[in-house]
């Protein structure tokens, strides 16, 4: 107990561990209690109050088929974080295991992945993602197929750099020689070495993903209405930009605030653990 | 020196040719079908059969691809579906725009980010480094598209100071300016907190070296040490990251000229992909990835004459 407490300290020590801290606190709060805080339903439908202004009733007013805002942010924020959850966890799954692959087999087979994490990156993310959607058809899990596809790579890329310097350090030199059998050498010496420095910097891709989801959805290729996503909200305000400012600064403003959120606290946990970790795995 | 350059053009090269035919192959398995769209609904199967033979797409997919590649090198990119112009026509109409947003987006991001990193880096543990730190992160975190959308709610629709769409009239110097702003304000805002955090840490790492100690020792003007010794080494990881970043700029782009409709590469992909115009598509990503290639491969070059050290890596 004592030690999270320290740790916790040591977060808000700093006024930028200590803001990301309280935002993402807020944001999961609210979205994982969106049944409770949504005074509507998220998709109720109620033209007479259209277009509405903030008031107190609707607190970040309605949008052009009078919804109230409010509620579908806190809704939009599950479908959020759900999506970078979910996709982050098996990226890193895939990730893990191909780049270890890559480090402990043939030399032909680590060239052939390097060609190919080189090849996925050359294309931008979003041209990418634009050609995955028209093969599969917008969805939520397009979205999360796309995430993986981009990002898995990278932790590919991170986990063949990790792993090499540790089969070739001194220590897993004597342990060869002494005869380790290949299971035991992965589960005791390579993979908890490699997880805590991929753990951080995937937890750090949480923004990134968020804005992947809400930038597909605001193109109309992400999240299908009536699922509310803060990226379909923003599309909604941008088509109605003329009539009222609302539904486009509700739907930006949770993206915002939980991009910057989750950058913060990222960075904070990054400094605190390991601040050499960028510059380790870039090369 | 020149085995290096070889080797990396070599592989640039291969880059290229591996994303057409991944996109070649990804887009031949999407269900909607272009002879339909091009045809209509109402076409007979003798007129859908013809048409597929013209463009070639009978031929087994390996066949398609090989003849792909072997039309790009003569110049011929086939023919938008819809339109029936030369893809190379309607590419070289349009790359022109959205290079001219890129390259204009990381100009003003640069003579911005790298002072501020500079400042902060001399002045570190200061007031002005914390705030800025926090600020810079603020701006690589905020998503493109956002930026774009707000600003412009703000200073096109609330303010009315910068106009909303398109490029300006041809010929107008002053009005393509005004509609170039706001959306190299989006596509560079977040490049302003990369460059600065970048040289920031760069330049930190440089001050603590023995060379610049010596230098003090001399007694150079600091002036002279941070702009001669620290800074042109500080500068290194810049140039790489903006020959690899560009990839995320050509993203942010296409979701700026989307947002404020300007014609270029970007735009040109969201239409045709949504039209399921292929030629078009696959000229544009070809352009993407030559420009991505490219520009990777000069800075890889740039950094080995700034640090040969490289090459023997």
């Amino acid at each position: 107990m004592n030690s999270i407490k320290k740790i916790i300290y040591n977060i808000i020590k700093e006024p930028l561990g200590l803001i990301g801290l309280i935002l993402v606190f807020s944001i999961i709060i609210l979205s994982i209690g969106a049944d409770l805080f949504a005074p509507f339903e998220p998709s109720k439908i109620n033209i007479r109050d259209k277009l509405q202004n903030p008031s107190i009733l609707h607190i970040l007013g309605t949008d052009q088929l009078g919804r109230d805002l409010f509620s579908r942010v806190l809704y939009g924020g599950r479908i959020a974080l759900k999506v970078a959850l979910i996709s982050i966890f098996i990226s890193m799954l895939i990730g893990m295991i191909i780049g270890i692959l890559a480090a402990i087999g043939k030399k032909w087979l680590d060239n052939f992945f390097l060609f190919i994490f080189d090849t996925i990156r050359s294309f931008p993310t979003i041209m990418f993602a634009l050609a995955i959607v028209t093969l599969f058809g917008p969805s939520l899990e397009t979205i999360i197929l796309i995430v993986i596809l981009t990002q898995s790579p990278i932790y590919a890329r991170i986990v063949r750099t990790q792993t090499l310097m540790i089969i070739n350090s001194e220590y897993i030199q004597a342990e060869k020689i002494m005869g380790i059998n290949f299971i035991r050498l992965m589960i005791i010496h390579i993979i908890p070495n490699v997880i805590g420095p991929l753990f951080i910097l995937a937890s750090m891709d949480i923004p990134f993903v968020i804005a992947i989801e809400a930038g597909l959805s605001f193109l109309g290729m992400g999240v299908r209405p009536p699922i509310p996503s803060w990226g379909s909200i923003l599309n909604d305000g941008y088509s109605f930009i003329d009539n009222s400012p609302w539904p486009l600064i509700a739907g930006g403003l949770p993206l915002i605030i939980t991009t910057i959120g989750f950058t913060f606290l990222g960075e904070r946990l990054r400094d605190l653990i390991d601040p050499k970790l960028k510059k380790n795995i870039n090369l | 020196m020149i085995e290096f350059i070889i080797n990396k053009l070599l592989i640039g090269f291969l880059i290229i040719i591996a994303s057409i035919t991944t996109l070649y192959c990804m887009i031949h398995m999407v269900p909607g079908d272009p002879i339909k769209v091009l045809l209509g609904p109402r076409a007979t199967l003798e007129m859908q059969e013809a048409l597929s033979i013209k463009l070639g797409l009978n031929d087994p997919l390996f066949i398609q691809i090989i003849n792909f590649i072997k039309n790009i090198f003569r110049g011929d990119l086939g023919a938008d579906i819809l339109t029936q112009r030369p893809v190379l026509t309607i590419l070289l109409e349009q790359t022109p725009h959205t290079i001219l947003l890129v390259v204009v987006s990381i100009f003003w991001a640069i003579l911005l980010g790298i002072p501020i990193g500079c400042y902060n880096a001399i002045y570190q543990g200061s007031l002005s480094d914390k705030l800025s730190g926090i600020i810079t992160i603020s701006f690589i975190a905020i998503p493109p598209f956002v930026v774009a959308l707000y600003s412009l709610l703000i200073f096109a629709v609330a303010l009315k100071w910068l106009p909303a769409i398109g490029v300006g009239e041809s010929g107008d110097l002053s009005s393509k300016i005004s509609h170039l702003i706001l959306p190299s304000f989006a596509v560079g805002l977040g490049w302003v907190g990369y460059l600065a955090r970048l040289v920031r840490s760069s330049m930190l790492e440089v001050l603590k070296e023995n060379h610049v100690r010596t230098a003090r020792a001399y007694g150079i003007s600091e002036r002279k040490i941070i702009l001669h010794y620290v800074l042109r080494i500080a500068i290194l990881p810049t140039i790489t990251l903006l020959g690899t970043g560009i990839g995320i700029l050509f993203s942010s782009s296409v979701f700026a000229e989307i947002v404020f409709s300007r014609p270029g590469i970007g735009k040109l992909i969201y239409e045709s992909v949504i039209n399921r115009n292929y030629p078009v598509v696959m000229g544009a990503v070809l352009v993407t990835s030559t420009l991505f290639v490219i520009t990777t491969t000069l800075s890889d070059i740039v950094n080995a004459i700034l640090d040969p050290r490289i090459i023997n890596k």
